[in-house]
């Protein structure tokens, strides 16, 4: 494969396309098939045939906009329609060439004109099982280019001056690790694509992986190439079965067409990629954990040093990343590190994909430059919180994240303002609570979260995190004291500091947080027994604490 | 050293071959053992101990870690399940949406704790740590099918319709 025919492959494509007068896109990523999205389409394309019209109806992966699915986008109309059942199929394709369907029309411009997509540039654009649908849209023209054209220092060069860090959450600088892989030695190196997204509430990498896997494969072979591995391993979770499905068929058509396997681009490069299944454990996300579950293990983490840069899968060097750092990879090679770090802030460039959930209007996916403040994601993009309620915090970076209150929001979004006031970026969950939600109550639940997760290798995480609970469980059913609470602090400094892996080191942020920006809750809980929010039980036959004059200031 | 011969199938049941295949594909390595578990458990449902044991000793993993990676990964399922499986996705997202009176209205519903499957065998409840739908919340997969903005009363019909089957 060289890039004259990728040319040839992506002017067939045009070709094929200027045939038609619409091009009829239909989301099917899981919010929207979960609406039968697939029957929609079906009857779209019989609604053609029956018109007579030159359309053409394409499977997409996600639009973003998951709370208005099913979605339909128009093209070249650019009429993107909203809530699309099966039988307004037939109306869809009448209105062609005419006026829009007004009651159908989504209407939410400022929803999408305050995002930059990057990452998903083509999601909801091709057909994610046609690789030369991914190709006419330049794709594995930065491979190609790099693999002939470039050394591997030169693209981890690029790679260093876009200043990209780990879209894991961790932030790690992208090139730096890669310089670390590339000058470890060994004949034998490993590229793994790290897709256990465990955190509840994000569904960033699924949404990713469904819509342009073949972005993220590319981005793993560029890796390769600039690190030296010859083998790369994607951990998918068993959860997501449309994106596996999706990525087994990508990996297959890149093989086919010379995009994997041996002698890539002509050269003497060879890469192949390999899906592993993950079995449903949220410590699998932590790099050694996931390492020992691809060896067939338990995914237990071990102590670091040695990293996996050095000493990683079957004790070789390893380049771990998570899918959507991948996913910037290519666009980065084919527009150059310089034009990736004109975006964002200053120690945190690009874009970052979200995944807005909660009690907030536009649910879905949104990708935004690194720097916009929460308040313009919250209040512009997501539309604010329905049904009248008033907000009360947004939960960021999952478990190991924390809840900002409303005078947070205007703080920039960026690996190190987020962790400046007691949170993290994290993957990218990022979860609205109104004035319903109890913080105690969702303190619990996180800390809950973590204590089954807990993979029970090291004793702060396995015990503290269950004591944590039980403290918590108190608080929430009206049984708590003001010991209680102080034990809760002194028990989440333990086990911050002492916990093995990441996962018991940030558990106890849900908790510190919520403790900085809601005490008065934790109090109106302990002293007062009652939940502001009306969420707890609280048994009323408690008496209630004589508290003193400072803890109730 | 005597060439290793790889177990006799547990029984002529056509999908052992299937299990067999993904351990050939891998060269009967070891650290095949969790896609293995993963077949076993898409053919037959769960994992039995004949089938954990006929594994553990095709890919020469000792029973105790075979049994140790099965028992730690939340996927694998020791339970067959009934004929009929509920799963309420407990993510974030969906519990601030109100997920936690869903799953128990089902358990009172069922008289059963989550995780457990009917006394007939007709109806597991599961409960799932977050499926990725989340802009769908709150989240129901009704014999594997996602159903998003899942009401109570819903949920409690779709109980009833499998019920009188």
């Amino acid at each position: 494969m060289t890039i004259e025919e990728l040319d040839q492959i992506a002017e067939s494509v045009r070709t094929e396309n200027a045939k038609f007068d619409h091009e009829i896109n239909v989301c099917m990523g899981t919010g929207c098939l979960s609406q039968h999205s697939d029957k929609l389409r079906d009857a779209l394309t019989q609604a053609v045939t029956d018109s007579g019209k030159r359309a053409m109806v394409r499977r997409t992966g996600c639009m973003g906009l998951c709370a208005a699915g099913p979605l339909v986008l128009v093209d070249p109309e650019e009429t993107l329609y909203q809530h699309v059942k099966a039988e307004n199929a037939e109306a869809v394709i009448g209105s062609l060439g005419g006026a829009p369907i007004a009651s159908l029309q989504c209407d939410l411009r400022e929803h999408f004109d305050q995002q930059v997509h990057v990452v998903l540039e083509n999601s909801g654009q091709i057909d994610p099982e046609k690789i030369d649908d991914y190709i006419a849209r330049d794709g594995y023209r930065a491979l190609l280019t790099a693999v002939n054209d470039m050394t591997p220092n030169g693209v981890i060069h690029q790679i260093t001056a876009s200043g990209l860090r780990g879209r894991g959450g961790g932030g790690y600088p992208t090139g730096l690790k890669w310089g670390t892989v590339a000058k470890a030695s060994g004949d034998m190196k490993y590229v793994i694509c790290n897709g256990d997204e465990g955190d509840p509430g994000a569904f960033m990498d699924r949404s990713v992986l469904e819509s342009d896997p073949q972005r993220v494969i590319e981005g793993m072979a560029i890796a390769a190439y600039a690190v030296g591995a010859s083998k790369g391993y994607i951990y998918v979770r068993a959860e997501y079965p449309l994106a596996v499905a999706r990525l087994t068929n990508a990996l297959r058509d890149a093989r086919r067409r010379g995009l994997l396997g041996n002698n890539i681009g002509n050269t003497s490069f060879n890469f192949d990629v390999e899906i592993r299944l993950g079995a449903g454990a949220f410590v699998c996300g932590e790099e050694t954990a996931l390492i020992a579950s691809i060896e067939g293990k338990r995914g237990t983490p071990k102590p670091r040093p040695p990293y996996p840069a050095v000493s990683g899968l079957w004790g070789r060097p390893t380049l771990i990343n998570n899918v959507e750092t991948f996913a910037n990879i290519a666009p980065i090679i084919r527009k150059g590190g310089k034009w990736f770090a004109s975006m964002g802030s200053a120690r945190s460039k690009g874009t970052k994909v979200f995944a807005l959930t909660g009690k907030i209007t536009n649910t879905g996916l949104v990708e935004v430059p690194m720097g916009i403040t929460l308040r313009e994601i919250i209040e512009v993009i997501g539309g604010g919180v329905p049904d009248g309620h008033t907000f009360k915090a947004v939960q960021t970076g999952g478990p190991s994240g924390g809840c900002l209150p409303a005078e947070m929001l205007d703080i920039g979004v960026s690996y190190d303002a987020l962790v400046a006031v007691g949170s993290i970026m994290g993957s990218g969950g990022m979860i609205v609570m109104d004035d319903t939600s109890c913080m105690v109550n969702v303190a619990r639940f996180f800390i809950e979260f973590c204590m089954t997760e807990s993979c029970g290798k090291c004793i702060p995480c396995r015990a503290g995190t269950a004591q944590m609970h039980t403290l918590l469980t108190r608080i929430c059913e009206g049984h708590g004291t003001l010991a209680d609470l102080e034990l809760l602090v002194e028990l989440c400094a333990t086990v911050k500091e002492t916990s093995l892996c990441g996962l018991g080191q940030t558990a106890p942020n849900p908790v510190l947080s919520t403790l900085r920006y809601f005490k008065n809750e934790y109090i109106e809980h302990i002293v007062h027994k009652r939940c502001p929010a009306g969420v707890c039980n609280i048994a009323g036959a408690v008496e209630k604490v004589n508290a003193p004059a400072e803890v109730l200031a | 050293m005597p060439a290793f011969t790889p177990p006799p199938l547990p029984s002529d049941d056509k999908r052992w071959k299937i299990v067999n295949g993904t351990m050939r594909k891998n060269g009967f390595a070891r650290h095949a053992l969790i896609e293995t578990l993963h077949t076993v458990q898409s053919a037959f449902g769960y994992l039995d101990d004949d089938a954990i044991r006929f594994v553990a000793k095709s890919l020469r993993v000792p029973l105790s870690q075979a049994y140790g990676v099965v028992t730690f990964y939340h996927y694998f399922s020791l339970k067959p399940p009934g004929k009929h499986t509920m799963t309420i996705c407990t993510g974030t997202a969906c519990y601030i949406k109100g997920t936690d009176k869903l799953v128990a209205s089902a358990e009172k519903r069922l008289g059963i704790p989550q995780g457990q499957t009917t006394k007939d065998g007709n109806i597991s409840l599961m409960t799932a740590r977050c499926v990725g739908a989340c802009g769908r919340a709150p989240v129901v997969l009704t014999d594997g099918e996602l159903q998003g903005q899942m009401s109570g009363e819903e949920m409690l019909a779709q109980l009833e319709r499998w019920a009188v089957e």
